[in-house]
């Protein structure tokens, strides 16, 4: 049938800044899908030949051998002051971090805050599934109150685990933001909202308005203890009645 | 710079940063580590360089780590306290095989371990060089990016307050090495030029080369990390001052500026008719070993002075290796603050220190030394 | 008993690569990709199968996690038949 005459490509099997699309990654995660939408986004910004990404530790680390991209890679939560120096060094070129809720919301939560406050000139990107992939379906300081993980097999307790942190509503209050968004990719259309906020962000960048955050949440069905298909209403019904969808921040020119 | 005038010592070494082409810099104030990063924020960015206050040390080094990813020449520093802080990223950039400068302003000699056994986790070294002055600071900080580069390895500059605080008058022009340095061919600059690029102390590829250590995963990536230092220990030679040592009988061993004091001392007393010498390693990573193992061929006793509850000493005793007494004659000394100087750093208590050696070596042994 | 649908594009399944995660399944506008049942590829993974009336929308590529879409798009529709009893089965 792709050889009907008058038929165009919408879209190829490999996007273009990926060497590799095998990988290992759970069914049903949605960090490849936040990943691709970033891809999309530099292409479309004309940004493949003008883009460094500093990647943290998760089960997105394995992206660093996948992406046709300058990769840099950091320690745990650490992206962020990374990114800073790159970006000192290359102001001319879209540098944004990769993340996950452990990564920067726990390990990373200072340098994350101080890197917005300055102002830096980047884009980081959050991948939120609530749990510490890589190490197994850990608790992370953006599960829910109820969301049951391995260190918290009872359902999160606000009383004995406390209460999730809204990094990116923490980041909309500081100056130095530019950009600040929450998005999920748990539908098409969730897809296509957070391409808008992604690109949005990275033009955050460019034209210098401070510091931008995407926050995507993502599917983990293996950390949730759910089925994959059953991934997307899980999501809705936990994380993101807490961590709301939407723009938080969209910073002017001349700020 | 390439006029002589006097300056204090963080601002020498700031100098020689800047003569040896350093662009990036980052740093949180500690003392004596503050007013090397006072100087870099001022001077950095007349060079077309950039210097941050970072929110705290770890975020200093990790703001390094970036700059050196794309290729330039960076650097950071602390005290032994921060350096603490830094040590996880202080390893791993060191597996990332990237060439930071990391200074150590000091309190003292404690920081002797930290520096030289590789403070953070895994096995790994640093390059580390002691200077005893200003003047030979500005000489090994602009030796510690030449060899950073060579190697592609951390080089740590082992300062203290002393030489932080003291005035010189110094000329810090710019050092030529002489040894051609490999291209960074590795840094990155966001084009994919010629193709992605891949800065990782996992051991990762992109494009599926095979690399030491690459071909069959983390046991080989962490093995070839082992023969890299293996390389550098073989390959740069260890500098060492030695003075007074072919009849000494007491040998005195001592590194950074306290062993200025002994230098001086050991002059004084040979003058006094006592066969004292001294050994003074530069670098204390490599440490100089043979050099050292020479030098106290002959020695009745080797004495060890540190400002420290003995670490060097260590060192000392696996190169002397039994063939005398090693004999630790330092200990703890600094200011009421704890940063800064203390009694110790006085040639007539030093003097005193070798003078108790060598009239024991007397008593012992009945022969005057 | 047949009905026509108008197929506006289709898509290339990269069956291999499918990890059997469902994903795709909801959120296809038509509902054109069914779920094997008892088929699976070379890692023993359920995976997509399209069915007369795609759009070429793309919503499958958005979603899944694991690149096995390949979207394209014609710039005629064309009509297809579409048997009930087959695509009883099909959906079964």
């Amino acid at each position: 049938m792709t050889d009907h005459p008058g038929t165009h490509l919408v879209a190829p099997l490999k996007p273009e800044l990926f060497l590799t699309t095998e990988h290992h990654l759970c069914p049903g995660c949605g960090e490849p899908v936040a990943t691709r939408i970033v891809t999309e986004v530099l292409c479309e910004l004309a940004q493949q030949r003008s883009a460094v990404c500093v990647l943290g530790i998760g089960c997105y680390t394995a992206f660093a051998r996948m992406l046709d991209i300058d990769t840099v890679q950091a320690l745990h939560g650490r992206a962020p002051s990374v990114a800073t120096g790159v970006k000192r060094m290359l102001p001319d070129v879209s540098v944004f971090t990769l993340q996950g809720d452990g990564d920067m919301v726990n390990e990373g939560l200072q340098e994350v805050l101080h890197t917005a406050a300055r102002g830096e000139n980047v884009t980081a990107i959050l991948l939120n599934n609530g749990v510490f992939g890589e190490t197994g379906g850990h608790m992370t300081a953006t599960s829910v109150i109820g969301q049951r993980t391995k260190t918290s097999l009872d359902g999160r307790d606000a009383e004995y685990h406390g209460h999730p942190i809204r990094i990116a509503d923490l980041v909309a209050r500081l100056d130095g933001a530019g950009y600040v968004a929450r998005g999920s990719v748990h539908s098409a259309g969730a897809v296509a909202k957070t391409k808008k906020m992604i690109r949005a962000a990275f033009e955050c960048q460019v034209e210098r308005r401070g510091f931008s955050l995407v926050e995507v949440l993502t599917m983990c069905p293996t950390g949730w203890f759910v089925p994959t298909a059953d991934g997307p209403d899980y999501m809705e019904q936990t994380l993101g009645q807490i961590h709301v969808m939407g723009e938080l921040k969209v910073a002017r020119a001349g700020r | 710079m390439s006029e002589r005038r006097l300056m204090e010592g963080s601002e020498a070494l700031a100098e020689a940063c800047i003569a040896a082409g350093c662009r990036f810099f980052a740093g949180y104030p500690m003392t004596p580590f503050t007013e090397l990063l006072e100087h870099m924020a001022r001077r950095l960015p007349d060079e077309g360089g950039v210097c941050v206050n970072a929110e705290s040390e770890i975020e200093a080094v990790g703001m390094a780590w970036g700059a050196l990813a794309t290729g330039v020449r960076a650097a950071t520093g602390s005290t032994g306290q921060g350096l603490s802080l830094m040590q996880e990223s202080l390893a791993e950039i060191t597996l990332a095989r990237l060439p930071l400068v990391v200074f150590n302003m000091a309190r003292g000699g404690s920081d002797y371990f930290q520096a030289t056994r590789g403070g953070g986790h895994g096995d790994y070294r640093h390059i580390v060089l002691a200077p005893m002055d200003i003047n030979e600071g500005v000489a090994l900080t602009q030796l510690a990016f030449h060899l950073a580069d060579k190697w592609r390895n951390p080089v740590l500059v082992y300062g203290d307050y002393l030489l932080s605080h003291t005035y010189e008058a110094v000329d810090v022009s710019p050092l030529d090495f002489g040894d051609d340095l490999p291209a960074k061919d590795w840094a990155v600059d966001g084009r994919r030029d010629p193709r992605a690029k891949l800065v990782t102390m996992l051991g990762f590829s992109k494009h599926g080369e095979e690399s030491p250590g690459m071909a069959q995963g983390m046991e080989r990536h962490f093995q070839a990390a082992v023969e890299h230092t293996a390389a550098m220990e073989r390959g740069e030679p260890a500098r060492v001052d030695v003075g007074f040592c072919d009849d000494a009988d007491i040998v005195v061993v001592a590194f950074g500026t306290l062993a200025k004091f002994v230098r001086y001392v050991v002059r004084q007393l040979r003058a006094d008719g006592h066969r004292v010498g001294y050994v003074r390693p530069i670098t204390l990573w490599p440490f100089p070993s043979e050099a050292l193992a020479a030098a106290t061929k002959g020695a009745r006793t080797v004495a060890v002075l540190e400002n420290s509850g003995g670490q060097m000493i260590d060192d000392v005793r696996l190169a002397v290796l039994g063939r005398a007494p090693v004999e630790f004659i330092g200990g703890i000394s600094t200011d009421s603050s704890g940063f800064g100087v203390g009694d110790l750093l006085d040639t007539e208590v030093v003097r005193a220190r070798i003078e108790a050696v060598l009239a024991s070596v007397v008593a012992s042994e009945g022969a005057p030394a | 008993m047949s009905r026509t649908v108008l197929t506006r594009g289709t898509v290339v399944i990269d069956v291999d690569a499918c990890k059997g995660c469902d994903l795709c399944i909801p959120a296809c506008p038509p509902a054109v990709l069914v779920m094997t049942t008892t088929d699976v590829n070379h890692n023993g993974f359920r995976y997509p199968r399209l069915l007369p009336g795609c759009t070429g929308c793309r919503a499958c590529l958005d979603v899944c996690p694991d690149f096995c879409f390949e979207v394209h798009k014609y710039d005629e529709p064309i009509e297809e038949v579409v048997d009930a009893l087959v695509e009883g089965r099909e959906r079964a």
